[in-house]
């Protein structure tokens, strides 16, 4: 174990280093760019054996992902916002055919008007692609989450996306334990597919037309492979605990023992959240963070068991999805309390915050506290779906 | 936050800001801190006003925010010409520091302060790097002088990490060792307190 | 999970499919009897043919199997009956048929 510090981008960078995948294909975008611009570095240095294929746009980054990992290659890369919107259509490819490519995404508002701050517009858009979802809260989390990124997905035969939070994360430098090369590559283990195109003597056809008599069969089964890849992020973090002593589940859970409000909400802001958090407690409010971590698969019955018996939660999205009631985060998290009996059921508040790099802190996070406060009190939500720090918003929170 | 110690940076695109900005959680990292230094980022240009942040606390401490710094123990003005467009000293603590680059007094550029009551330091980094490193490059000077007010790291351990980190960086090139360390101590001497 | 293609059918269940709707064996369109679509079949008449070939490239389903440079009998397991062959025929040795 190493003590360093360096920033969110160089964290991915170094984690790809250490592993040494076969492909990367990769185009350029803010705030993502450093990340295949420090990998270029170490394949000139001659520090890995890397094929990287540089290419004209993100469509065709995901194509040569697909077409290295069809062929038997870990295959990786990295985007942002407008580039990952750009991938959309492969995004499904690789999913269906049950490639287990690496993606660093770096979360970025998407276009319009345009914007190069964080939220999670980008990987919200396409959380129903059939890729697993991994977000971070910082550095470590981002280094770590992308050591376990390939054991988990290649063991499910899913894509899968390891996401920061754009420059909040990604350009900031923190301190940092590393792993050493050894212990990452004995994790990360080679990659062995059981088909892969280039496979002597096993001719094999990738990506066939799928009829109606057959497409849902071929859904089923991804929708079965996503389900169980909750035991395999399990299995993996539990590997990774051993060899690093940081243990991850599919949520994390923060002063959440005896709660009565809760914040529910992912990526870099859970920090401040914590910190705010820590003070309310100093001053008797029994204030609790949940931050989710791993968004696809769901992480549907950690949830119901965190929450019940909370009095009051905001779940807080990083992405407007103009459903008129709330963000994505909102929607799925309070449908996953139905089944929660009344009296453990918690009063839910959707508020959308930090769209195009939207501030907050600790006094916003002091303000929907506050707001939950007085929503348990009066026993009822006033109005359900909310912004956060918008001028000339009077139902929305300000501070 | 108890002994987190937060740092503001004010500079132009290109004037380097930014790079002190990651200099100083390098060297607050070498010395055992819990370190953040972050830009605040936009559509900037060279010459454009930007913003830098530092997050310091002692090792092991929790450092989980991540906003902005709107409240700053201390403000480091890297172009004088932004005490004319930006409220430098907007959230700073008075019981903390804003250290500009100027070659006035401290009393002169307290007047174009807006009433700020805390300590107010000047240093004439641009001099001091044109005599030491021949060229305008002002943030070496400014670090320095951010490591001398702000008392965040240990004066002596900060030369001596920035002395070696410059020796591996610069290895053929001794002379701008020694000039970026000469930069470093003249700052630290000529600052002015008022 | 390795299945033959062949084990595969339209009453397969979900989890007896591939992976990724992956097919382990090369060639398996010739499993496909395209054939039964045709109404007009192509007749062959050898003793016509000039053994000039043109049917050959013509044919979208390359139906029309090719020996040492002879054309042989038509594959009518795959022929879908378009009539192109007969068309570019220039030496009448190809005519289509109700069969």
């Amino acid at each position: 174990m190493k003590r360093d510090r360096m920033s969110g981008n160089e964290a991915v960078a170094f984690a790809m280093k250490q592993i040494d995948p076969d492909v990367m294909g990769a185009f350029p975008i803010t705030p993502s760019t450093e990340i295949p611009q420090y990998y270029s570095k170490y394949i000139a240095d001659g520090e890995v054996h890397t094929e990287f294929v540089a290419v004209e746009s993100e469509h065709s980054a995901m194509s040569t992902c697909i077409g290295a990992s069809a062929a038997g290659a870990r295959a990786i890369t990295a985007t942002s916002s407008a580039g990952l919107a750009y991938m959309w259509e492969l995004l499904y490819v690789a999913a269906s055919s049950r490639l287990p490519i690496t993606m660093a995404v770096v979360n970025r508002a998407l276009t319009g008007p345009i914007n190069i701050n964080n939220d999670h517009s980008d990987s919200m858009g396409c959380r129903d692609a059939g890729w697993i979802q991994i977000y971070a809260e910082n550095n470590q989390e981002v280094y770590d989450n992308y050591i376990q990124a390939m054991p988990i997905a290649e063991h499910c035969r899913l894509p899968i996306m390891i996401c920061q939070d754009g420059f909040i994360t990604s350009h900031a430098v923190e301190n940092i334990e590393l792993l050493e090369d050894e212990q990452v590559r004995a994790f990360v283990g080679d990659y062995e597919p059981d088909h892969y195109l280039l496979k002597k003597g096993e001719p094999l056809a990738v990506g066939p037309y799928g009829i109606s008599a057959y497409y849902m069969e071929i859904k089923k089964a991804q929708a079965e492979a996503m389900k169980d890849s909750r035991r395999r992020i399990y299995e993996v973090a539990d590997a990774f605990a051993k060899m690093s002593g940081r243990r991850y589940g599919m949520i994390e859970e923060y002063m959440m023992d005896d709660a009565e409000f809760a914040v529910v909400l992912i990526g870099s802001s859970a920090g401040t959240a914590k910190a705010a958090a820590r003070q309310l407690r100093d001053a008797g409010v029994k204030a609790g963070v949940v931050k989710v971590r791993v968004f696809r698969p769901f992480p549907w019955e950690e949830l119901q068991s965190a929450l019940s018996g909370v009095r009051a939660v905001a779940v807080m999205d990083k992405s407007e999805g103009f459903s008129g009631w709330g963000g994505p985060l909102f929607a799925e998290t309070r449908a996953a309390m139905y089944d929660v009996c009344e009296a453990q059921r918690p009063l839910m508040m959707s508020f959308v915050y930090g769209l195009g790099g939207r501030d907050v802190t600790i006094s916003t996070f002091d303000e929907i506290y506050g707001d939950l406060a007085r929503t348990a009190e009066a026993g009822k939500v006033e109005n359900i779906y909310r912004h956060v720090g918008v001028r000339g918003d009077e139902e929305g929170i300000q501070g | 936050m108890g002994n987190t110690v937060e740092i503001r940076w004010h500079g132009r695109g290109g004037q380097g800001a930014k790079t002190a900005c990651l200099l100083l959680a390098d060297a607050a990292f070498s010395s055992g801190k819990q370190v953040q230094g972050f830009p605040e980022y936009g559509p900037e240009r060279m010459g454009a006003p930007i913003t830098a942040y530092n997050r310091i606390c002692d090792g092991g401490a929790e450092n989980s925010v991540h906003s902005n710094i709107y409240n700053p123990d201390f403000v480091i003005v890297v172009d004088e010409t932004l005490l004319r467009s930006v409220d430098v000293t907007s959230g700073l603590s008075e019981e903390g520091a804003i250290i500009v680059n100027s070659r006035k007094s401290p009393e002169e550029v307290r007047q174009q302060l807006h009433g700020y009551k805390g300590k107010v330091c000047t240093v004439d980094a641009g001099t001091i790097s044109r005599e030491t490193l021949g060229r305008n490059i002002p943030n070496t000077p400014m670090l320095a002088a951010a490591v001398e007010v702000s008392k965040v790291i240990d004066k002596d351990r900060f030369l001596e990490d920035m002395e070696g980190s410059l020796r591996h960086k610069f290895a053929s090139k001794p002379q701008v060792v020694e000039g970026n360390m000469r930069a470093l101590r003249m700052s630290m001497t000529q600052l002015k307190v008022g | 999970m390795r299945e033959r293609m062949m084990n595969i059918n339209e009453q397969s269940k979900w989890y007896e499919l591939t992976l990724g709707a992956e097919i382990y064996e090369p060639a398996t369109s010739r499993e496909v009897k395209t054939g039964e679509w045709r109404v007009l079949t192509p007749v062959f008449h050898n003793e016509q043919c000039k053994q000039c070939l043109l049917c050959v490239p013509f044919c979208p389903d390359v139906s029309i199997p090719v020996e040492d440079g002879v054309r042989l009998e038509t594959d009518l397991d795959h022929c879908k009956g378009c009539g192109i062959c007969a068309k570019v025929c220039s030496f009448g040795a190809i005519t289509m048929e109700e069969v």
